[in-house]
């Protein structure tokens, strides 16, 4: 068998659990594929796209808002918090709500909330990224 | 001896309070359902997430450096106890049960001289510690709004819970909630959230797989980082999940029994009504009959 069991997983459901060709996980260090056979590897993963080949399928976008990946030779398992089909992300919503969380930098008060806003402004960039 | 409206007037009552307490016994069955399907689906998660974690903290034996969230700060001086209960009553044993065992720990831990601080998810729980613990309470976390629980009402907790660590708050955190085992019965149970309770997976049961040790990016430690305020936020969610179980579990039975008894009254108060119905009946009779005798 040449495949990877690739599982995509929020706390929420099992989103995805399915033999695939190829997938390609955006890690912190950087985005990497997972091929059958690949080096056992644990990495926390940044937000943005995940992707998914298969031979005879289209290649399926997924965005994730980070979480952590684990791969083993014949097994690929990302946790992620939330998990998005990238053509149903919707710029102008997005757009709009990117300029909520800038907004959100400027009004904050203390330094966790400054941290909280930076982290969706971040979210929300990378998601205008996917869409485009 | 009350008159005939009276017994009418009564029966009628129990019979509206049987149909409600009837009504939220079906509602109360189809909300369990639905919680019992949100705990199925939130275990896959937690499963791999234990996974991951006890491969990680085989990994790092036991460095120093490993977060303070896993590791502690190393006194428990200072507890947090987090009692999840129902926003609403009717359901039983289920509230009061939580706060006894709550209340129990939390009277063991002062005369051990440990400081305790109370953090309430539910308004039931805060309503009946307060008396006796309104000084120790820190806040209430609201969910009354909520009507159906997701990750991030968790995350948000679990946010707070790391905020107090931060801040040096406390030591040890533990939370109080109900298992779900059936309808009939639940379990309070107690689990220490900060540290970690990490299960190392032991030589002989884990699997071959785990002996290979992966390589780690970024590192250890930062992805441990990450994923350690992750699995407490799990954790919160899970304990939020198997107690919405629980709630609507509980309910369904002291509905079902409410129901019961409702009946019961009825028959009594029905058996009543019907033998007064005779008496009178009889007494006009012979009143009748003896005024017809006079004659």
């Amino acid at each position: 068998m040449n495949k990877v069991h690739f599982e995509l997983v929020s706390p929420e459901s099992l989103l995805v659990s399915e033999e695939v060709d190829m997938v390609v996980v955006p890690g912190t260090e950087g985005d990497f594929g997972v091929l059958v056979g690949h080096a056992p590897v644990m990495t926390s993963v940044r937000p943005g796209v995940l992707e998914i080949h298969n031979e005879n399928t289209n290649t399926k976008r997924l965005f994730v808002s980070g979480g952590v990946c684990e791969v083993t030779s014949e097994r690929c398992t990302v946790l992620a918090e939330e998990s998005i089909d990238v053509e149903e992300l919707d710029r102008v919503n997005l757009e709009e709500r990117l300029q909520n969380a800038r907004e959100d930098i400027e009004d904050s008060k203390n330094e966790s909330e400054r941290h909280r806003a930076e982290v969706s402004v971040q979210l929300f960039e990378e998601m205008l990224r996917a869409a485009n | 001896m009350p008159s005939l409206k009276d017994l009418r007037n009564r029966i009628s009552s129990v019979q509206s309070t049987q149909k409600i307490t009837q009504a939220m016994k079906m509602v109360a069955a189809s909300k369990l359902r639905r919680a019992q399907e949100q705990v199925e689906a939130s275990r896959p998660y937690a499963e791999r997430m234990d996974r991951i974690l006890s491969s990680l903290s085989a990994s790092l034996g036991t460095q120093e450096s490993a977060p303070r969230l896993l590791v502690g700060t190393g006194t428990d001086a200072v507890h947090l106890v987090v009692i999840a209960t129902a926003e609403r009553g009717l359901c039983g044993a289920f509230n009061s049960s939580i706060a006894r065992a709550a209340r129990l720990h939390i009277r063991e831990l002062t005369s051990q001289g440990k400081t305790v601080k109370v953090l309430c998810v539910g308004k039931k729980g805060r309503d009946i510690l307060r008396r006796e613990f309104g000084g120790l309470m820190l806040d209430t976390v609201d969910l009354g709004g909520v009507r159906r629980l997701s990750f991030s009402d968790a995350a948000l907790i679990s946010e707070r819970i790391i905020g107090l660590y931060n801040d040096e708050e406390f030591d040890v955190c533990t939370i109080f909630f109900n298992t779900f085992k059936s309808v009939m019965s639940q379990d309070v149970t107690e689990r220490q959230l900060v540290p970690a309770a990490i299960r190392v997976v032991d030589g002989e049961s884990g699997e071959e797989t785990d002996s290979i040790i992966p390589e780690f990016e970024p590192d250890e430690i930062e992805i441990l980082e990450t994923l350690v305020p992750r699995n407490l936020a799990v954790q919160v969610y899970r304990a939020l999940l198997e107690n919405a179980a629980s709630e609507q579990g509980a309910r369904m039975t002291a509905m079902d029994n409410a129901t019961r008894n409702a009946g019961d009254m009825i028959d009594g108060l029905r058996l009543n009504y019907n033998r007064s119905r005779q008496a009178v009946i009889t007494n006009e009779l012979i009143e009748i009959i003896s005024g017809a005798e006079a004659l």
